[in-house]
């Protein structure tokens, strides 16, 4: 049965279930593509983190000398970039999915939702790579695991969430309004600033934590150093990132599922 | 026609679109800086129309000629129904509304009005190779495109060795595509489309691709899927595919349905749209008919086998064209004929009425009609216009010549015996006359 768009769709789980095949191949495609023709492969994987890392080490470590709560700056931002490059990588790719896929979206139909949560999935895989610079990291200085490491599965999750939320969000607004791709590399840019990535979330006056907290890209940056470094777990931060991280991937599905009819109209 | 062999089921469907308008020129500096300052909003506005129409949008519905300038009917309360196993085309000129509708049915766009109900699994084809990736090689990418089109990933595999020889890229299927020639990419993306088995088939002038031999190959696999039982929705231009593919075609123009009905018959008449002459035409007053001093027309008829009066005929079908004509004066002889022109106004034939019992054989006055057929199998596809004439003899005096007086549409298809047989194309020339062929073989 097919009718003008009402107020408000709900998410058809059977359809996304029907379409697990092509979901999965979209993936895939994506993953196969990433580093098609070139020498390094995978191994940028690792590259773009570890040249990050350097970087930010030389300048923040060594010539700004930012307090890092006497852990090793290198150890410090390590646990953060990666975990960081994973999302803003998904959340680029996210929310120009609809804009870049345009031409199947003219021709074909399958649940829209496929598009932002796509990239989602297949960064995943850098991600996964870029665990072995991790793990050499704290192999090097020597950091055994504790039972934080537990909360990891959590956090990878919630790490997940806050770009499918942010791309359902972006994604349905870029078909409409190609501003969304100039304000992009600002925005990340605004967010790496914004988090603990670089720097120490205890030098944020107390005032300003609980405003602070909101974001959740400071929960999954916070959680992560805990889990990993087994440095106390800062419930304070993750789980008000945690509420709010819901609430994006909540509200932005509602909208994307709200346009997602008209997406073609706009295009 | 019971509710349950009902396939596709399309009601008072309406779809508009929002055109762009001429933006106003500013002429002052101060009107330019505000232009430039209020832009954003105007733009929010501009972008958001493109999707919201309010009820003065809406209502050019029915109040004809108030409909706001920026609104196309891209499609206006089209209703039909298609019965299961039904081949349907789809046909109308540029605008009609044919690729709007697909993209309904296929749920790529939804409607502004009406509804649409399905009974079956749908497949819609509206591009060949939808989803391609040119980094993947030719495998990836019909297990890509094969779930993109709908189909599962066990299904690709079961069909995966079928699909590979259906496209003869047998050779370059670990080869990314991006070096593939445009040949082989429509073949391997065809190759795909083609072994969907969905319950709907909905295609859009996919056949338009390739060269001839590969149209070739997509028609005979269309006339399989159609002869299997299956529903197809098939839009394309190529009238002699539509002819030989539907049982059913559906005529839109400016997004309303013009007339349903037999393949034959409505491709006739599209064919013959926008051309004001009948195939039948008759002068009821004497005073008003074209007449010399010795003859006068009365009627002229474009007639089938049989006598039935009708402009549309299939290639192989002979057609008869009659005047009726008095003679007002007895005593000379006269020679009725017809000059035929085909629709790029070029004289195909011109033909003299030889019947033996009346040449060279004076008249008496009275009344007649003088026919002549035209084979089968001899003039071309597409609309044909009669010249009608008759002079007298001795000495040579023209009685009336009218242009243009009927026409008729002769409709391809690929029927054998005919001068294309199973040719998927419509063939050049003026004429297409079923020819004997004869071709020997001598060993070296």
């Amino acid at each position: 049965m097919i009718k003008p768009p009402g107020k408000w769709e709900v998410i058809d789980f059977q359809e996304l279930k029907d379409y697990r095949d092509l979901f999965f191949f979209l993936v895939w495609r994506d993953i196969k593509v990433l580093y098609a023709q070139t020498i390094m492969g995978f191994a940028w994987a690792i590259l773009n983190p570890l040249i990050q890392i350097i970087i930010f080490s030389i300048i923040f470590g060594k010539v700004a000398k930012l307090d890092t709560d006497g852990i090793p700056y290198v150890l410090f931002s390590t646990v953060a970039i990666i975990p960081w490059a994973y999302m803003s990588e998904a959340m680029t790719k996210s929310s120009q999915s609809l804009v870049s896929d345009q031409s199947m979206l003219g021709k074909i139909y399958f649940p829209r939702l496929i598009f932002p949560v796509t990239p989602v999935l297949a960064k995943l895989v850098d991600f996964a790579i870029s665990l072995f610079l991790l793990l050499a990291v704290m192999l090097y200085y020597r950091i055994s695991p504790t039972w934080n490491l537990l909360l990891l599965p959590f956090l990878v999750v919630l790490m997940m969430s806050v770009p499918a939320g942010i791309g359902f969000w972006l994604s349905a607004l870029s078909i409409r309004f190609r501003d969304v791709k100039f304000a992009m590399p600002f925005a990340i840019r605004m967010l790496i600033y914004s988090a603990p990535i670089l720097y120490s979330a205890s030098s944020i006056p107390d005032g300003y934590r609980f405003l602070y907290s909101l974001n959740p890209v400071v929960a999954v940056i916070e959680g992560f150093r805990a889990c990993l470094l087994g440095t106390e777990i800062p419930w304070e931060f993750i789980l008000p990132g945690a509420v709010v991280s819901v609430i994006l991937l909540v509200s932005g599905a509602i909208y994307f599922r709200k346009m997602e009819r008209v997406f073609v109209d706009v295009i | 026609m019971s509710k349950n062999n009902i396939a596709v089921n399309v009601e008072d469907l309406s779809k508009i679109y929002r055109l762009g308008l001429k933006e106003q020129t500013s002429e002052h500096f101060a009107e330019m800086l505000w232009s430039f300052v209020r832009s954003p909003v105007k733009n929010f506005r501009k972008y958001r129309s493109l999707y919201t129409f309010d009820d003065v949008d809406l209502a050019g519905d029915t109040a004809a000629g108030e409909q706001s300038d920026s609104i196309l009917w891209a499609l206006k309360g089209v209703s039909f129904s298609v019965k299961q196993g039904e081949v349907v085309g789809i046909i109308g000129g540029n605008g009609a509304g044919k690729s709007t509708l697909l993209k309904i049915l296929s749920r790529i766009t939804p409607p502004t009005r009406g509804s649409i109900s399905i009974h079956g699994r749908v497949s819609s084809l509206l591009e060949v190779g939808t989803g391609f990736h040119p980094e993947l090689t030719g495998r990836e990418n019909v297990f890509l495109n094969g779930t993109i089109l709908g189909m599962r990933r066990k299904e690709v595999t079961r069909k995966f060795d079928e699909i590979v020889a259906f496209s003869d890229v047998e050779k370059f299927l670990d080869t990314p595509v991006k070096r593939y020639s445009s040949g082989m990419r429509v073949r391997l993306a065809f190759a795909v489309a083609a072994h969907l088995e969905p319950e709907i088939l909905i295609v859009d002038e996919v056949l338009a691709v390739g060269d001839a031999a590969f149209q070739q190959k997509c028609m005979n696999k269309m006339q399989d899927v159609g002869q299997e039982g299956r529903t197809v929705l098939f839009v394309s231009h190529n009238m002699p595919a539509v002819t030989s593919l539907c049982d059913r075609v559906i005529w839109l123009d400016h997004g309303q349905k013009v007339t349903e009905g037999p393949a034959q018959e409505i491709v006739g008449k599209y064919l013959l749209e926008g051309v004001d002459t009948t195939a039948h035409r008759v002068w009821k007053d004497s005073s008003s008919a074209p007449a010399g001093e010795f003859a006068r027309l009365r009627e002229v008829r474009v007639v089938k086998k049989g006598g039935d009066v009708t402009g549309h005929y299939c290639i192989q079908e002979p057609v008869g064209i009659e005047m009726e004509y008095e003679v007002l004066k007895g005593g000379e002889v006269m020679l009725p004929h017809f000059r035929i022109r085909n629709d790029n106004g070029i004289l195909v034939f011109v033909t003299l009425d030889h019947d033996p019992e009346w040449y060279q054989r004076p008249r008496p006055a009275g009344r007649y009609i003088s026919t002549v057929w035209i084979p089968g199998n001899l003039l071309n596809e597409g609309p044909h216009f009669v010249e009608c004439n008759l002079i007298t003899r001795h000495p040579e005096a023209p009685q009336f010549h009218e242009v243009d007086v009927v026409s008729f549409a002769i409709t391809g298809n690929m029927e054998p015996g005919t001068a294309r047989g199973d040719w998927p194309g419509r063939l050049k020339g003026i004429v297409s006359p079923a020819l004997e062929w004869e071709t020997q073989y001598r060993k070296e």
